[in-house]
């Protein structure tokens, strides 16, 4: 995974969303093993306790759980995954959304281009 | 207990305020960036911490002990400007920080150095500026201290020195240990910190979380000093 962080926002959040993307797009399966708190550390360059909150935090979301002395693996239960999966295509839609509406598109007039939007593109 | 406390920590040279009655706690395995603009009072900080300057009123305390012999031999310093022997060569070095102090970790400094491709029997002298400072950087962190105060390390060397710098504190990371690093280049160093201290003409201006800072005011730790010490 390659790690860039912007601003505005605290690293170990901005952690756990990558994370998490990684684990709703299939890029981490279910089952899979995590790097280590130092390895996670050293991949993304940033402090152990940054990694380890970030680990604990996603954690206490059920994303992934911790099997004493062999590691941290992403969870395999595929209703948790499914929630992660809507919750980023939430947040994804809402900004599009948001976005088209800055432009005049709203309601049935954004559904209808979306369509022709599709229709096109799948020509 | 804490690493480093100050209590009212005052130094005044002449009619000069370095340090303006400061209060700091570093917990125990947290890296902390004391950051600040020239002349706020960072090295003199690092020095009190280091016994090498005394203070003026207020107290400075080091696992509980004022700076002295004790606390010399928990405390790895890092000196804002290279001072080695540079007649010694780099293994030569290595005994002698091996002399100096029981908890030099020799395999760890051969090891940087040879990743580093610093051959062992060169004479520091013939280094050139940034590898005579990644030498005494890699001293300094092969030690196993309980307390790591580097003053300004990575000013002079190159970016992907920079790089090993920062690998080095995050894989040398101990939780009984804790890192303190000056600096005003903030935006190198910003990922690996725990908490950040902001530090100007001898005051504390800010003391909190590196997240809790990014957080709260939806910017970088480096746009946030910016914006305090705008000019």
């Amino acid at each position: 995974m390659e790690w860039r962080f912007d601003s505005g926002a605290a690293i170990y959040a901005q952690m756990v969303a990558r994370i998490k993307e990684a684990i709703a797009s299939g890029a981490l399966a279910p089952g899979a093993r995590l790097p280590a708190v130092r390895e996670l550390a050293l991949e993304a360059g940033v402090n152990p306790n940054t990694a380890q909150r970030a680990l604990a935090e996603l954690e206490r979301e059920g994303l992934i759980y911790a099997v004493r002395t062999s590691g941290r693996f992403v969870t395999e239960d595929e209703g948790a995954i499914e929630t992660v999966r809507r919750e980023l295509a939430d947040a994804r839609a809402e900004g599009f959304i948001t976005a088209m509406a800055a432009l005049g598109y709203t309601g049935d007039g954004l559904e209808a281009f979306l369509k022709d939007y599709i229709r096109k593109k799948e020509e | 207990m804490a690493v480093l406390t100050c209590r009212g920590l005052t130094k005044k040279f002449g009619s000069t305020v370095a340090l303006d009655g400061v209060d700091i706690t570093v917990e125990p395995g947290r890296v902390v960036g004391l950051l600040g603009p020239n002349g706020s009072g960072k090295t003199t900080l690092i020095k009190l911490a280091n016994g090498l300057l005394t203070p003026g009123a207020g107290e400075i305390l080091i696992d509980g002990k004022k700076p002295g012999v004790e606390t010399k031999r928990m405390v790895s310093y890092l000196p804002e400007r290279a001072c080695l022997p540079d007649w010694m060569t780099a293994e030569g070095l290595m005994g002698f920080y091996s002399d100096f102090y029981a908890d030099f970790d020799r395999d760890a400094a051969a090891g940087i150095l040879s990743r580093l491709s610093i051959e062992g029997k060169q004479k520091i002298k013939h280094m050139s500026k940034g590898t005579r400072e990644k030498v005494q950087l890699i001293m300094v962190m092969s030690r196993r201290a309980k307390l790591y105060l580097l003053d300004e390390p990575i000013g002079g060397v190159d970016p992907a020195a920079r790089d090993l710098i920062l690998d080095t504190i995050i894989s040398n990371y101990n939780p009984e240990a804790s890192v303190v690093i000056s600096t005003h280049l903030i935006a190198d160093v910003e990922k690996v910190l725990d908490d950040v201290i902001f530090i100007s003409h001898g005051k504390i201006m800010l003391a909190a979380p590196a997240d809790d800072v990014r957080e709260q005011r939806g910017k970088s730790v480096d746009e946030v000093f910016r914006e305090v010490f705008r000019c």
